[in-house]
């Protein structure tokens, strides 16, 4: 299978403290990969290197064959790397459409823009209806959608999600990870961050555990499923 | 009669401090910063236009241009160089004690080049308007062109933000400047784009304010520069109409006392309200309750 990420040796300090310990781990084209870990694992950290947003002190992001450590923020998106960021971050003053709009921001075919935008409003009806209203009235699990397709307005070939289900009540977390399936079938691969451990291994291919800035565990999402220290530490059995 | 006649002077006077309160207002709500020094660029774009239509022998619309020019280059400049390295600075103490600097820079270089004596400003608009019944209610020129200028300004500004990308880009980047790079916007060069407007703006209302109190030294723009800063924090710093209404309230505000209280006491009595104003709503008129995050 055609590797889209591969990190190598990731390592990111805050001052004096690393959150990130040289971690390595692959993404490959198509698979849902799920990191999990308690907090402050460095699981956000990750991400956020992924994303530029902080800049990594060691160590290669390879993105298709690409080296990103260096890149700048902005200009990973138009390379086909979106984020669905930790507690969505949506822009609350401005309306859903207004926020989607954004997310193709990158993006200059007006008319193609305007046929994801149908696309998303068909994965999520609840945000045509809302359009013109503003994305802070909306509640938990809505704006969680919005930060998600204003994700796929750029469209992505990875989607880096960071704890789609915080915050959100049971029938919404179904919900979000159904969604998160549906667009993995549609060609979107899935980076996936969670706590809900359990959760997020049901629907991955693979998983990889962190643990205080170093990946402890990897393998086959079912088999770290039914592995009895992940259980114990993760799935609270 | 002559309160109407007050009225619209203090409407004049409002609107130059909305203009002036605008690239204040702006700059604080994507920087997040008290461009202190927003004040000076007024003084800085009276001078352009004083020399340059003095060499030119009175054509002021030249002058006028290079101000605008000028001062946007000189905004975007100060960014650059002054409080883009101090952007994630351990306190934001940092960038506000650095505006107050370049504050104090350029009135110390306009004090060098054209030293301290104040220079008669000829105004830039030669209109010399009309009066209304029987000549008892009598409007300048500078007047109307003033308040003109401003309504344009708003609402040139209003379909920036809503109607075009970049002013998505500057509004997405207020509010979560980390959201907004995810999105694909640079927000550096979003930043540096509402300096150079607010610079623009600060020459505008420099060629406005000279011509309606004609007098020009290395300090002119430092009390409109406060005062429109009170201006954006009445009307809600980071809101645009907020300080437009801002602008407007103090300077009907500040004539209207000057005529029927004392115009000794003029300030005093702006700078009470600002004081009230921070007692009764901190967060000014239109200003938003900024929520903390759960």
């Amino acid at each position: 299978m055609e590797t889209l990420l591969d990190v190598k040796n990731l390592s990111v300090y805050y001052g004096v403290i690393q959150a990130l310990k040289g971690i390595s781990f692959h993404v490959d084209k198509g698979e849902v990969v799920a990191l999990i870990g308690a907090n402050g694992a460095g699981k956000t950290t990750t991400l956020h290197s992924l994303s530029g947003l902080i800049k990594a002190d060691g160590g290669e992001i390879l993105y298709k064959g690409k080296e990103l450590t260096k890149t700048a923020s902005h200009k990973i998106v138009s390379l086909g790397m979106a984020q669905v960021p930790e507690g969505r971050r949506v822009f609350a003053e401005m309306s859903v459409l207004q926020n989607l709009k954004l997310g193709a921001y990158t993006r200059t075919d007006k008319v193609e823009i305007e046929d994801t935008l149908k696309m998303i409003y068909k994965r999520f009806p609840r945000l045509e209806e809302r359009k013109s209203q503003m994305a802070g009235t909306l509640s938990g699990g809505e704006q969680q959608m919005l930060a998600m397709g204003r994700a796929l307005m750029s469209h992505p070939d990875i989607i880096l999600m960071d704890e789609p289900s915080m915050g959100l009540s049971p029938i919404f977390v179904n919900e979000i990870f159904q969604i998160i399936q549906d667009v993995n079938k549609d060609g979107v691969t899935v980076l996936l961050v969670e706590q809900n451990a359990k959760k997020a291994l049901t629907i991955a291919n693979r998983a990889y555990v962190l643990e205080t800035g170093s990946i402890i565990k990897e393998g086959a999402a079912s088999s770290l499923l039914n592995d009895e220290s992940i259980r114990k530490a993760y799935l609270g059995e | 009669m002559s309160f109407l006649t007050y009225l619209i002077s203090g409407l004049s006077l409002g609107s130059i401090y909305a203009i002036i309160a605008l690239g204040y207002t702006m700059v604080y709500g994507i920087a997040k910063m008290l461009n202190f020094a927003h004040g000076d660029f007024i003084m800085v774009g009276c001078y352009i236009i004083f020399s340059v239509t003095g060499a030119l022998s009175g054509n002021s619309a030249i002058g006028i241009i290079a101000a605008i020019v000028l001062c946007t280059l000189l905004g975007i400049t100060t960014e650059f160089v002054a409080y883009r390295p101090l952007r994630g600075a351990a306190s934001p103490l940092a960038v506000l004690i650095t505006a107050i600097g370049v504050s104090y820079f350029l009135e110390n270089v306009a004090l060098l080049i054209f030293g301290a004596d104040i220079k008669s400003f000829s105004s830039v608009i030669k209109w010399e308007g009309f009066t209304l019944a029987d000549g008892q209610l009598r409007i300048q020129g500078v007047t109307i062109v003033t308040i003109l200028v401003s309504v344009v300004v708003l609402v040139v500004l209003q379909l920036f933000i809503k109607k075009t990308k970049q002013g998505q880009a500057m509004l997405a980047a207020s509010e979560d400047k980390g959201a907004a790079a995810l999105m694909g916007i640079n927000v550096n060069r979003t930043i540096m784009l509402t300096f150079a407007i607010g610079s623009a703006l600060a020459a505008i209302a420099g060629a406005l304010l000279c011509s309606a109190y004609p007098s020009l030294s290395p300090y002119t723009g430092a009390m409109p520069g406060i005062k429109a800063f009170v201006a954006a924090v009445l009307g809600g710093i980071g809101s645009i109409p907020g300080a437009m209404i801002g602008g407007l309230m103090l300077g009907i505000i500040e004539i209207l006392s000057k005529t029927y209280i004392s115009s000794q006491l003029s300030d005093a009595i702006v700078f009470g309200i600002l004081v009230i104003v921070l007692l009764v709503k901190p967060t000014g008129i239109l200003g938003k309750v900024i929520q903390e995050k759960v």
